[in-house]
């Protein structure tokens, strides 16, 4: 990018700045043996504003994990850029440790990413030490993250450790970890995919509360196209290492138009699809990359032949469809959807 | 006759000093080429049943009621019956499939072991046959010779799936066979247990905290709250019109895409379920019902119809464990009977 133009976005207004994004992301990494690199992330923009929640959908493999670990600075992109409230990510031990201070990452699965030998106060203490050191107030600050956790009393829960919680308890002592450090993001992989059904839900209103009250935004990672509906502003549904479809959730998920979240959409249980469109195989791997739409293999639309009536099957094998920029429109990469 | 028919199943735990009930008094049946969908949450004892159906539960595990397989009692079996009827009787697909497969055993020799156990075959009979199984689950004959970690999470299902369909059993246990498997891979899973159930005529009861998967799957379902069935009846009654708030809470979690109520508001159940060591007097779902009233807290109420059952078809009718499903003639304080299986609801007081 020019000069002239990193000065141009620093003059955009604030509100319009997001918060954080990622412009012509690309992570690969190296094969082993003859197989070429992996291009897990492909080219992908996605902006997330203040006080929005993103939900990052696809199945697994698809490369979510890696943008989100991207965006997160745990993974230096190959081509593209990080960057937070319109400056660019610098990877230096220094400003990253500033960067993760504001931008926190809750982990998927609370049993593994606790420490069985800490206490719940100590779990939630260590980020503060870290970037702080033994502070006065570090007392206070813990129960007020526990407390904004939902775990009330929270001197209660100080000196407990991970096993004698619940799930959902233990994913609230996650995210109190990461509250107490006052982030202006919060990374979510998976929130409530090991948790219960009863509790799946009250962790989803401890997040959408969390937003409201504090102003935070979200970038939620999730095979859970349910959870993107309960909770998410945007979706973006990522297939092979690119955004094919994003926008407003009322728009992706109540009226999708590429195929894959269509077919995505049409096997969830109680979906009421007259024919659930069940994809076969598993996600291509991204090692090889299908020319053209990368969806064309597994694509229903193509495969029925209503690309060809539409007069696009030919391109739909041979033309990449391209990145969708980020922004908040609604915006489709397929050949047959935008013909 | 149903083909499984558990009655009164109570099992403990022993653990140090004190005993842990895991099922207090479970009952279901099962008739042949149905499926029965378990439903509750992680502690409300469903898998514990499913490891009490084959006696698989470890020694520290004591087992009290009845569990009729083709009428014959489970629990008194000797252990030559026993070994026969695991795997031919019945078998189970257990949940994650990542750790249920010896990752140093090629999965064909996994799914030929139970049939060199159970049958006189001869090896090129075996190999043979597994060919076939890896077939109907989808996968390619030569995939025999691959071991798990070179499978994908939806093929090991699969390879768990041929395995548990060997000795071709009459009733198919599969405790959250897509817990942790993606949505697309979910659906391929669940369409083919369908179809091999169909195809085969093989009973199945199918164990899940996800009660949409169990609705769209199933015909009947029985719902578990602390070591107990609360809810019990055809999937989609159950599922649209739940009559225990703890159902109710079940088939709202997951939210219907495209309704309007559930977007940005995501229903959740507040609290925990009960300590099985020391559970809450009266009805244990008390401390987390949305509408608990005070007898709640004194009556602890046992499965009861809720819904006359239909003439000449008994077995549809449908029964919940809540005060408030009891006819109203029933005051306050009086604990509940026993409700017989089958029996139609008793007459309105009006």
């Amino acid at each position: 990018m020019t000069a002239n133009a990193e000065r141009m976005d620093a003059a955009a207004p604030a509100a319009l700045t997001p918060v954080l994004s990622a412009e012509g992301l690309h992570v690969a990494f190296k094969g082993r043996g003859r197989r070429g690199s992996a291009r897990a992330v492909d080219g992908v923009d996605l902006d997330v504003h203040a006080g929005e929640i993103v939900a990052l959908v696809g199945e697994s493999g698809c490369g979510k994990t890696t943008l989100a670990r991207a965006l997160l600075g745990l993974e230096r992109p190959t081509a593209g850029r990080v960057a937070f409230e319109g400056e660019p990510l610098r990877y230096g031990m220094r400003p990253l440790k500033t960067y993760r201070r504001r931008v926190q990452l809750v982990l998927q699965d609370p049993s593994g990413s606790l420490n069985p030998r800490h206490t719940v106060y100590d779990a939630v203490a260590e980020g503060l030490r870290i970037h702080e050191g033994h502070t006065a107030d570090e007392r206070d600050r813990v129960a007020a993250a526990l407390s904004r956790s939902g775990l009330r009393p929270p001197e209660r829960f100080f000196l407990s450790y991970p096993h004698e919680l619940s799930g959902g308890q233990r994913q609230r002592v996650v995210i109190a970890g990461a509250l107490v450090l006052e982030p202006e993001v919060i990374v979510a992989d998976e929130p409530v995919a090991s948790l219960d059904a009863s509790v799946r839900g009250e962790i989803l209103g401890l997040l959408l509360r969390l937003r409201d009250e504090l102003g935070l935004s979200a970038l939620v990672v999730t095979h859970d196209l349910g959870l993107a509906w309960n909770i998410a502003d945007r979706a973006a549904v990522m297939y092979l290492g690119r955004v094919v479809e994003v926008g407003p959730v009322e728009e992706v998920l109540a009226s999708p138009r590429h195929p894959y979240t269509r077919a995505l959409l049409s096997v969830l249980p109680e979906s009421g699809a007259d024919s659930p469109v069940i994809l076969s195989g598993e996600p291509p791997d991204p090692t090889r990359v299908p020319a053209g739409c990368r969806f064309h293999a597994r694509c229903q639309v193509l495969g029925s032949g209503q690309a060809d009536a539409a007069g696009v099957a030919g391109r739909c094998r041979s033309e990449d469809p391209g990145v969708l920029s980020g922004g908040t429109a609604t915006q489709v990469a397929c050949h047959w959807a935008n013909a | 006759m149903n083909y499984l028919e558990v009655k009164d199943l109570r099992v403990t735990y022993r653990a140090g000093e004190g005993e842990i009930p895991a099922v207090r008094g479970a009952g279901f049946g099962l008739a042949p080429g149905s499926k029965l969908g378990v439903a509750g949450e992680s502690g409300c004892g469903k898998s514990t049943v499913a490891l009490a159906l084959l006696r698989l539960l470890p020694r520290s595990a004591r087992v009290q009621g009845e569990i009729l397989l083709d009428g014959e009692d489970v629990l008194t079996m000797r252990w030559g019956r026993l070994r026969a009827v695991r795997w031919a009787g019945a078998s189970i697909v257990f949940q994650g499939a990542m750790h249920s497969l010896n990752a140093v055993r090629r999965v064909g020799d996994q799914i030929a072991e139970p049939i060199l156990l159970h049958e006189n075959a001869t090896p090129g009979e075996v190999s043979r046959r597994v060919g076939r199984l890896l077939e109907q689950v989808g996968l390619p004959r030569w995939r025999a010779k691959a071991y798990p970690h070179e499978l994908s999470g939806g093929q090991r299902q699969r390879v768990m799936i041929a395995m548990a369909l060997a000795c071709e059993p009459r009733l198919l246990i599969a405790d959250e066979p897509t817990t942790a498997l993606d949505v697309m891979i979910q659906a391929q899973i669940l369409r083919l247990i369908d179809r091999l159930v169909g195809e085969h005529g093989i009973s199945m009861m199918m164990i899940s905290h996800d009660l949409s998967v169990l609705a769209e799957t199933c015909d009947r379902l029985a719902v578990m709250y602390a070591g107990r069935v609360v809810e019990e009846g055809p999937a989609d009654s159950v599922f649209a019109d739940a009559r225990h708030p703890y159902t109710a809470a079940l088939s709202s979690a997951f939210p219907k895409i495209g309704d309007p109520e559930s977007r940005r508001n995501p229903h959740g159940l507040p609290g925990d379920p009960p300590d099985p060591a020391d559970p809450p007097s009266g009805c244990a779902f008390r401390p987390r019902c949305p509408v608990a009233e005070e007898r709640c807290s004194t009556v602890d109420p046992v499965l009861w119809p809720v819904e006359p059952a239909a003439v000449g078809n008994g077995a549809a009718g449908r029964a919940a464990a809540c005060v408030r499903m009891l006819p109203e003639m029933r005051s306050a304080g009086v604990a509940a009977e026993p409700a017989e299986p089958n029996v139609a609801a008793p007459e309105e007081s009006r």
